[in-house]
Formats: C-alpha cells, sequence, structure tokens
C-alpha cells in the first residue's frame, strides 16, 4: 500500500495520506465511473482485478525470486478447472465456493512444486524454456483429456460452473435491499477487490519476510545465496508454490465469475500478457504489478472501444481488426518501455528488509 | 614445523572433485590448524576455486573426504556447513547488488537467530570496515570493486565463522586497495578466525601466510611455510614472473 501511495503522482510524496485516501476512494469508486459508460466496463474491471491477483502471483516468480517463468497462466487454468469440476453439473458435484477455493489454491501450489522440480537447475533462457513448455503441456491436457474418459470436456470447455456463494449470498444475482438494486458485476468487484487487498497484504509481508530476503539474495547472486547459508532448492519451491497458489485462486473466481471455462483461456498469450503485466509495472515491487495489470487490462478494451469507429471514421471500413490491434499496441507499449524506462513504471526499491533506512542523503560516489 | 595433524580444524583426505568427466581437483591433501592463515596458489584452472566450493559445499565430491572438527562433512549440504562455522567469500565477491549494503551484511546473519550477538557483531564489522560503515543505505551494486570485497568479507563475518574460506579477494583490483584487503585479512585472522586463502597473487598471498600450498593442473606439487615457498626457485619461477 505505502508503495502504491508513494507511486500517485505529484500527490503522492507531498500528501501520502491524501493519496491513500484518494487510492481507496477511486477503488471503491471504480465500478460506479464504470457504469455511466455501460455495464460491460463494470466486467472489464472485475476482470483487471483478476488480472491484478495474477500479476502479483507471477510477480512473486518473477520479481522476488528472479524466476522467469513463462507458463504461469498454467495454475491459473488449474485453479479454474479445479473449480469447474467441483462445482457443475459436468461431475454432478456442487461444493461449496469456500471448500473448492482451497483446494483450488492448493493443487496450483502441488503443480507449482511439479514444475518446480525439474527446472531447479535451470536459470534464464532454458529456464524460459521449460517452463513455456509446462504451461502448453497443461492447456494441451485440459484440450485433450475428453477421451476415452471425458474428464475436462475438451475444447469445449465446462459450463454452468457455480457461481460464488458467501454464506448463503450468491454473487450472481442482483442483490435488492429495499427499493435500492445492486447489480452482480459490483458484488464480483468488491468481492474481487477484497481479494486483491488480502493479496497485496500477504504479499507484502512475505516480501520483508526471512523468505522475502532470501528470494531477493538468491535473485541477485545464487551461489553467495548458498554460501550465506540460504537452502536454494527448497526456496525455489517455495517460490513457484507461493506464485501458483496465487494463480488458482485467480482461477477459482474466474471460473466462478465467468461460469464457463474453455482451454482456450490459458493460452501462451494470456502467459505473455501477465508477465508484461509485471515488466510493465516494474518486476519486483507490488505496486508495480498493481498498476501494470490495471493499465494493461484496460487499454486493450479502451482501443477495442474505439479502433472500429475512429477507422470507419478515416477509412470507411476497418482495416485492422481490435484483436491484432492489440497485440500490436502492447508490443508497442512493452518497447518503448524498454526504450525509455527499462525498470517498468514503478520501478523496485532496494531496501526490503529495513524500511526504517530510507535514504537519508544521496552520498556522491568518490 | 607442522602442528599436529590431530589438531586440524580441516582436513582435506584425497579431496577429488569432477566437473562434467573432467577431474579438476586429484585427490589433493590438505590440512589447516586453528587460527593459521594459509593460502593456495597456483595458476589459472589449477583447481583453486573447485577446491574451495568443495569444502563450502557448493560441489559434489568424486573421492576422498572432508574433514572439519573431527567430523567427516562429505554428507552435509552447504547451508549446514554455515552453520558449523564455515564460511565462503565466493569468486567475484557475489554481493547482492540490488540490495543496500546493510542488507547485504544482515544477509550474512541469515542464519543466525540470536539478534543481540548480531549487533554486537555488526559493531565489530563496522570497526574493522569503516569504509562499509559509511555506505550503509546504498545500493550495493554501486559500491567500487574493493568496496564490494569488504562488504563481501563483512557480510561473511557476520555468519560468525570459525573458518572462512576467501576466494581471490584481490580479483580485479588496484594494488593499493589490494593492500588494504590484505590488511582487513590479517585483522580477521588476528580475531582467531582461521583463513584458507586462494589466491593468484601468489607473492602477496605468500607474504601474509603462514603456511602455504602450490596447486598446479588438480594437485598440490608444494607445500611449506609462506618464507619457503616465496624463497623456493620453483615457485619464483613459475607464479612470480622471475626467470629461473
Amino acid at each position: 500500500m505505502n508503495e502504491l501511495v508513494a507511486a500517485v503522482p505529484w500527490l503522492g510524496r507531498r500528501n501520502p495520506m491524501a493519496a491513500r485516501w484518494l487510492i481507496i476512494v477511486l477503488a471503491l469508486a471504480a465500478p460506479l465511473i464504470a457504469m455511466m459508460f455501460g455495464r460491460s466496463w463494470v466486467r472489464v474491471l472485475d476482470f483487471a482485478l483478476l488480472y491484478m491477483m495474477l500479476a502479483l502471483g507471477l510477480n512473486v516468480v518473477v520479481g522476488f525470486a528472479g524466476l522467469l517463468d513463462l507458463g504461469y497462466i498454467a495454475f491459473y487454468a488449474v485453479g479454474a478447472y479445479t473449480f469447474a469440476f467441483l462445482a457443475s453439473p459436468h461431475f454432478g458435484v456442487h461444493w461449496p465456493f469456500w471448500a473448492v477455493l482451497p483446494l483450488g489454491a492448493a493443487f496450483a501450489a502441488l503443480a507449482g512444486i511439479a514444475l518446480g522440480f525439474p527446472v531447479l537447475r535451470l536459470r534464464g533462457d532454458y529456464l524460459a524454456i521449460v517452463t513455456l513448455g509446462f504451461g502448453e503441456i497443461i492447456r494441451i491436457f485440459m484440450n485433450n483429456l475428453n477421451y476415452p474418459i471425458n474428464i475436462t470436456n475438451g475444447p469445449q470447455g465446462i459450463n454452468m460452473i457455480d457461481p460464488i456463494v458467501l454464506f448463503g449470498w450468491d454473487l450472481s444475482r442482483t442483490l435488492k435491499i429495499g427499493d435500492f438494486t445492486i447489480n452482480s458485476l459490483y458484488l464480483y468487484y468488491y468481492f474481487f477487490l477484497l481479494c486483491v487487498a488480502g493479496s497485496i497484504l500477504l504479499i507484502q509481508r512475505l516480501q520483508i519476510s526471512r523468505i522475502g530476503r532470501a528470494w531477493a539474495a538468491m535473485r541477485d547472486d545464487e551461489l553467495a545465496a548458498k554460501a550465506i547459508g540460504i537452502n536454494i532448492r527448497n526456496m525455489k519451491l517455495l517460490a513457484f508454490s507461493l506464485g501458483a497458489t496465487f494463480g488458482g485462486v485467480a482461477g477459482c473466481l474466474f471460473g466462478a465469475f465467468q461460469g464457463f471455462v474453455s482451454p482456450e483461456s490459458f493460452s501462451l498469450m494470456e502467459s505473455i500478457a501477465v508477465l508484461t503485466m509485471v515488466v510493465f509495472g516494474g518486476m519486483g515491487n507490488i505496486a508495480g504489478a498493481v498498476v501494470g495489470a490495471l493499465v494493461l487490462a484496460l487499454l486493450p478494451e479502451v482501443l477495442r472501444d474505439i479502433a472500429v469507429p475512429i477507422q470507419q471514421m478515416l477509412f470507411d471500413r476497418v482495416l485492422l481488426d481490435p484483436e491484432v490491434l492489440r497485440m500490436l499496441l502492447l508490443s508497442l507499449a512493452m518497447i518503448l518501455m524498454m526504450l525509455l524506462r527499462p525498470v517498468g513504471l514503478i520501478p523496485a526499491k532496494a531496501r526490503y528488509a529495513h524500511p526504517e533506512h530510507l535514504p537519508r542523503k544521496k552520498e556522491a560516489r568518490p | 614445523m607442522l602442528p599436529d595433524q590431530s589438531q586440524a580444524i580441516l582436513e582435506l583426505r584425497g579431496l577429488s572433485v569432477s566437473y562434467g568427466g573432467i577431474q579438476a581437483v586429484k585427490g589433493i591433501d590438505l590440512a589447516l590448524f586453528p587460527g593459521e592463515l594459509a593460502c593456495l596458489i597456483g595458476a589459472n584452472g589449477a583447481g583453486k576455486t573447485t577446491t574451495l566450493n568443495a569444502i563450502a559445499g557448493l560441489l559434489p565430491l568424486a573421492g576422498g573426504d572432508v574433514i572439519y572438527a573431527g567430523e567427516r562433512l562429505n554428507p552435509v549440504p552447504a547451508h549446514k556447513r554455515l552453520a558449523a562455522g564455515i564460511a565462503l567469500v565466493p569468486e567475484g565477491r557475489g554481493i547482492f547488488t540490488r540490495l543496500t549494503v546493510e542488507e547485504n551484511l544482515r544477509m550474512g546473519a541469515y542464519i543466525r537467530r540470536d539478534k543481540v550477538g548480531v549487533e554486537a557483531d555488526m559493531e565489530k564489522v563496522f570497526e574493522m570496515l569503516p569504509r562499509v560503515k559509511e555506505r550503509l543505505p546504498q545500493v550495493a551494486g554501486t559500491l567500487s570493486g574493493g568496496e564490494q570485497q569488504m562488504l563481501a568479507i563483512g557480510r561473511a563475518l557476520l555468519s560468525r565463522p570459525r573458518l572462512l574460506l576467501l576466494d581471490e579477494p584481490s580479483m580485479g583490483l588496484a594494488p593499493i586497495i589490494v593492500e588494504k584487503i590484505f590488511e582487513v585479512i590479517q585483522s580477521v585472522a588476528r580475531e582467531g578466525v582461521t583463513i584458507l586463502l586462494v589466491e593468484q597473487n601468489a607473492n602477496l598471498a605468500l607474504e601474509f601466510s603462514s603456511r602455504g600450498y602450490v596447486m598446479e593442473s588438480g594437485a598440490i606439487t608444494l607445500t611449506g611455510s609462506g618464507e619457503a615457498l616465496l624463497a623456493d626457485p620453483k615457485v619464483r619461477s613459475a607464479y612470480l614472473g622471475e626467470i629461473g
């Protein structure tokens, strides 16, 4: 939260208290503002929050522990499919949300460890290639496990997944309080917001803990980290599994919110999109992951909305499909970012363990 | 004169280490006695760093034993060897470049639970390395090479080692800085820490060491007191740049 506050332009440093309230008010009022432009924009915001959770989780693996993971979306898939299996007519099982959520998280964590073991000795490019393969393997499994026994229902995906029900309160129904009605999209928004806030809190504690410091050391120099007594194997597995847990939780929420999962939601492009969010925002930095996810989840939607009318106005027809344009502009955004600000929108600070030692005065190097 | 062999704090018996089929260390014997500063010199690729990393537990052994304080260390993983008192300052310093100097130092005490003891040791390190103290809040990657080397030594000291393994502390540093680093090493030795120093700068290493081992393509070829080796014509011609 403090990082986020400090990242608010202008106000953040001058009046942190005001900036803090500004963020809270904006976060709470966002769906109301979005509603003015139409219901679909609230939905977009809901998805932006899911992407935030994904970016936060991937940031643990890539940013904190320095393990480049190009298959992160697989954990999202594991969470989503866990929810779909255990709370849909597909198997005729309808377990309650609170029972499935921890299971989804646990399965994702296990998948994280399963990925972690074979890649313990890999670094850099090789690690990226293997994780990429892992992500694809999970997706292809989901795609093809409908024969000989139908487990995942193949490319058709699983339909009619149960919504999130919190203590008998169904989030997918419009809430009526007297004459006042609250759309389900709002309910999901605030629930997801709570989940994101919880994730931020957890990850923040994690970052300044012994584990977080061990990750930072491992990321900077693996051999030296070993030499100061860090158990590299355990720390890597922990990073993969904890990062995966957040992906799994987000996956459960996604399955319940969407009511439908299919393998095409978990393509390599999605892994890359989440990684782009982390890099764009600033690796190893919670505020960076949040802002990166927000910007890059909203940007394509805004483009989609304006690209068609603008093209029609200029050329009388649609030359470029908005989906093509999305990838084009995402790439362009990344290239510009790498040229102008390679550390990301909000660069990570070095001070993990001791916030009380914030820079006193910049010393000149001799 | 060699002290009684049984009192060695570290003993290597027929130590062999292989790298992908190539034997980098071919069955060497070495002994270190409490409180001494010994050095292992030799040319590039002689197997010095490999030996050191094997002692620290960073590499698996192909044969032989590492015996530390009377115990066979072979099956003990690296992080437990540190807890037993063996600290390594790796080649190229191994600074955590994106952490601050203070965080780097504190990471040295990662395995320790005694907060009071750590604080006391921090003060000790500050006394020994005033340059490092001046730079506490700075990101470690912005330090000069010499400062990084001092930081790496300070970090290793924070684990309160009984045996300190130093891998090429003079690498890439200006001669005047190297002198300073060696002074620091000497003051660490005076505190009673046993030191095994790996160096290419044989002249300086032998001058500061009580005993030296000369390593050549994976085997120890010569051993003796620092002065004796310095005077040895074979050493002089091979490592000290003199034509014999």
